[in-house]
């Protein structure tokens, strides 16, 4: 008989978990919604979402926070995507919440939306009534998220008390929680940045074009490329030029600068990031280079 | 590539830090920005040396106090493994973090400072590590620098250490001297100790077999979504039903006759598949959907064993107990919620037969209560059985978590040790 070696790859292993917990929430939540913007992670998600439950539909919907500032090319992807999947799709709109009084835009040169997303999750959290929702967030990206459960427990005021988590054991989630709470559920928790990106090229998986090297009119600041456009307030002192470059991460226009690359394939990047010596929000994240504590901060206050 | 995940064990004064910071750095998993992060905030603070231990603090409290709060998750990768380190901290709360990390681990680095020996917190962390049945414990004999590299010391701190360890039942013991400020034995072998013939430390970690640390004997697939398409387009999906679920043990073929609980019926595995298409065989983690021959009422919490290998179906669970709440005591007459694999029932503390203390292992016979950071040994009743294995034989099976019906906090894990 011949010897068996019961091993398993690590992107098997990851996946697996994945969708445990994804079958978890499924049938321990009432109204779960995954939030899709498009990137990388939430695709992977998307993809993991769809095998848990295969041949049956993903029993819950998808949920986009979308700032009015994001990248044409990304909105595009998200439609087609969603439309693929037959899947229902929430857009919860930081447009409507400053139209509406429940958030102010900031003003001046630095003005970003991206804070403001996070009471425009908030509401639509509340007005959906959904009591779980996925994030792609990972904890190798930063490291208040290093410390986050998979199963996070958000009070009624979505707030996030680092200091106060439930632990969390062998693969046993506490799904418990008091009408007006949710979970935040990531179940990308212990993939990096490489594990996203192996999965991605393994799969076959469609991304967005800007993850890809193409030439973009960008300006400089703060040592970030980012790029031309009107959403994103320019100085005069900040002059445009051409520059071949990708996305490494995809977020609003206005916080989420390029990297120089002429990596046109998955196996390209893959090389490219095993290699960089960057971490991927310190490269391309104006939002994370506000203070030592900025992601921690905005998790308290309860951002994704 | 497989993932090896592993517990580190220890204080900062055993230099943990500063070894995960050298797996971190020579592995390449610590980034420019990252480094320059922790590089100015340690010259802010004074501090005349790059403190590694910052790039696990994560948290602005922790950064103010100097403290952990908590396991911090890690990640690295060599061309052999990935791996997944929790770094619990060593102080307060100890206990509840270590058993944390501990619970998912596949190994475990203790941290010995070589000036010290085995401390008393030495022996807690071999115990806690133990009681979870982490398969392999390492002994990471740190400092051997400040001791003149010397073997005789080594040799004294590993006598001494095994001479404890043979009470606790310890697997596979690997004891390796380093030094982590310096990188001897870390990754590669040191030239400082000629007479140490073992592996470095990062050779042991990408090395260590863990294939067979789960279990392929015992077959047991907790239902944990009942996949029903009744999809209106395609007709042949219109009767569909698959149990889906993770593989807690054994391996699992189409064609198999299997046991269904609480039911006790037999059927046959038709199909065994994932969104890829069918497979020939399951074992554990993977997390597919089993088809059956026979149209039996299987739900969320119902388990799929073998007719001639079955758990216990069990509503009289003894098991040790892990308090992990504040404020809160476990008391004789507590009514908890129970989780176990994906069955949630509730649980009655019948007794509590003693409380351990973790550095002696000593029983008190008297305690009447268990509170924080504290482990004991219960007799619990739940209302509905549950599938259940000794912890000693199946992790997945035989572990379960307490929760508190009035706040929804988790308050205890348990690894049960008898069930009837």
């Amino acid at each position: 008989m011949l010897q068996r070696d019961y091993t398993t790859s690590q992107l098997d292993i990851l996946e697996a978990e994945a969708i445990h917990i994804m079958r978890e929430v499924a049938a321990e939540f009432e109204r779960p919604c995954l939030l899709f913007s498009g990137g990388k992670d939430s695709i992977v998600m998307l993809r993991v979402a769809e095998k848990a439950f295969w041949p049956a539909p993903i029993p819950f919907p998808l949920m986009h926070v979308d700032t009015g500032h994001n990248f044409s090319e990304v909105i595009e992807f998200r439609d087609r995507r969603v439309a693929e999947l037959g899947a229902r799709l929430v857009v919860a709109s930081v447009q409507e919440s400053i139209d509406a009084g429940r958030v102010v835009e900031q003003t001046g040169r630095r003005a970003s939306r991206n804070r403001l997303q996070t009471t425009t999750l908030l509401d639509a959290i509340e007005e959906h009534e959904f009591d779980a929702v996925f994030g792609g967030a990972r904890r190798d990206e930063e490291k208040a998220r290093a410390k986050e459960r998979v199963f996070s427990f958000r009070d009624e005021f979505g707030q996030w008390d680092p200091k106060n988590q439930r632990p969390e054991l062998w693969n046993l989630y506490n799904t418990k929680i008091s009408r007006g709470e949710h979970i935040r559920v990531f179940p990308l928790s212990n993939w990096t940045e490489l594990d996203v990106w192996h999965y991605i090229r393994r799969e076959g998986i469609e991304i967005p074009s800007i993850y890809f090297s193409h030439t973009r009119r960008v300006f400089e600041r703060d040592g970030m490329l980012l790029s031309d456009s009107e959403v994103v307030q320019r100085g005069d002192d900040e002059p445009t030029f051409d520059a071949v470059v990708r996305y490494r991460t995809v977020g609003d226009m206005t916080c989420t600068g390029a990297v120089a690359s002429t990596a046109t394939t998955i196996d390209e990047i893959i090389d490219e990031i095993a290699v960089t010596r960057i971490t991927e929000r310190g490269a391309t994240r104006a939002d994370d280079r506000a203070s030592e504590a900025a992601m921690e901060d905005r998790k308290k206050e309860g951002y994704f | 590539m497989d993932i090896l995940r592993f517990a580190t064990a220890g204080s900062v004064d055993d230099g943990k830090s500063t070894l995960i910071g050298r797996l971190l750095f020579d592995s390449k998993a610590i980034f420019e920005d990252q480094l320059e992060a922790v590089e100015r905030t340690s010259r802010d603070r004074g501090t005349e040396y790059t403190d590694l231990s910052l790039l696990t603090d994560g948290l602005r409290a922790e950064r103010e106090q100097g403290i952990t709060i908590d396991v911090a998750y890690r990640y690295f990768a060599t061309p052999k493994r990935k791996f997944i380190i929790a770094d619990t901290p060593g102080h307060i709360q100890y206990t509840r973090n270590m058993v944390t990390g501990a619970s998912t681990a596949d190994l475990a680095i203790i941290l010995i400072d070589a000036r010290k020996g085995v401390l008393e917190q030495s022996r807690r962390h071999a115990f806690l590590t133990t009681l979870l049945r982490v398969p392999h414990l390492v002994l990471a004999v740190n400092k051997m620098d400040l001791v003149d590299y010397s073997e005789a010391r080594f040799e004294e701190i590993r006598e001494e250490f095994t001479a404890f360890a043979s009470k606790l039942n310890a697997s596979d013991l690997t004891f390796i001297p380093i030094s982590a400020l310096h990188g001897d034995n870390v990754v590669s072998r040191s030239e400082n100790m000629p007479w140490y013939d073992g592996s470095s430390l990062l050779h042991h970690l990408e090395n260590v077999h863990i294939a067979s640390d789960r279990n392929l004997v015992d077959v047991r697939f907790p239902v944990q979504y009942v996949i029903r398409p009744h999809s209106a387009t395609s007709p042949e999906l219109h009767d569909y039903r698959g149990y889906a679920g993770q593989v807690a043990g054994g391996v699992l073929k189409p064609g198999d006759e299997v046991l269904h609980l609480p039911s006790g019926l037999t059927t046959t595995i038709t199909g065994i598949d994932t969104f890829e298409g069918p497979v020939e065989e399951a074992f554990a983690p993977m997390s597919v959907t089993l088809r059956l021959g026979d149209d039996i009422d299987i739900s969320r919490g119902d388990m799929i064993c073998r007719p001639n290998n079955q758990p216990q179906a069990a509503q009289e669970i003894d098991a040790m107990i892990c308090w992990m709440a504040d404020g809160l005591k476990l008391q004789q007459r507590s009514k908890l919620i129970i989780k176990h694999t994906t069955r949630t029932a509730r649980a009655l503390v019948r007794d509590l037969h003693y409380r351990l203390d973790v550095n002696t292992l000593h029983r008190d016979e008297s305690a009447t209560a268990l509170g924080l950071n504290e482990i004991g040994r219960v007799s619990l009743r739940t209302t509905q059985p549950l599938f259940v294995d000794d912890y000693a034989r199946n992790r997945l099976t035989g572990g379960f978590i307490l929760i508190d019906e009035a706040t929804n906090g988790t308050v205890a894990a348990g690894m049960i040790v008898d069930a009837h």
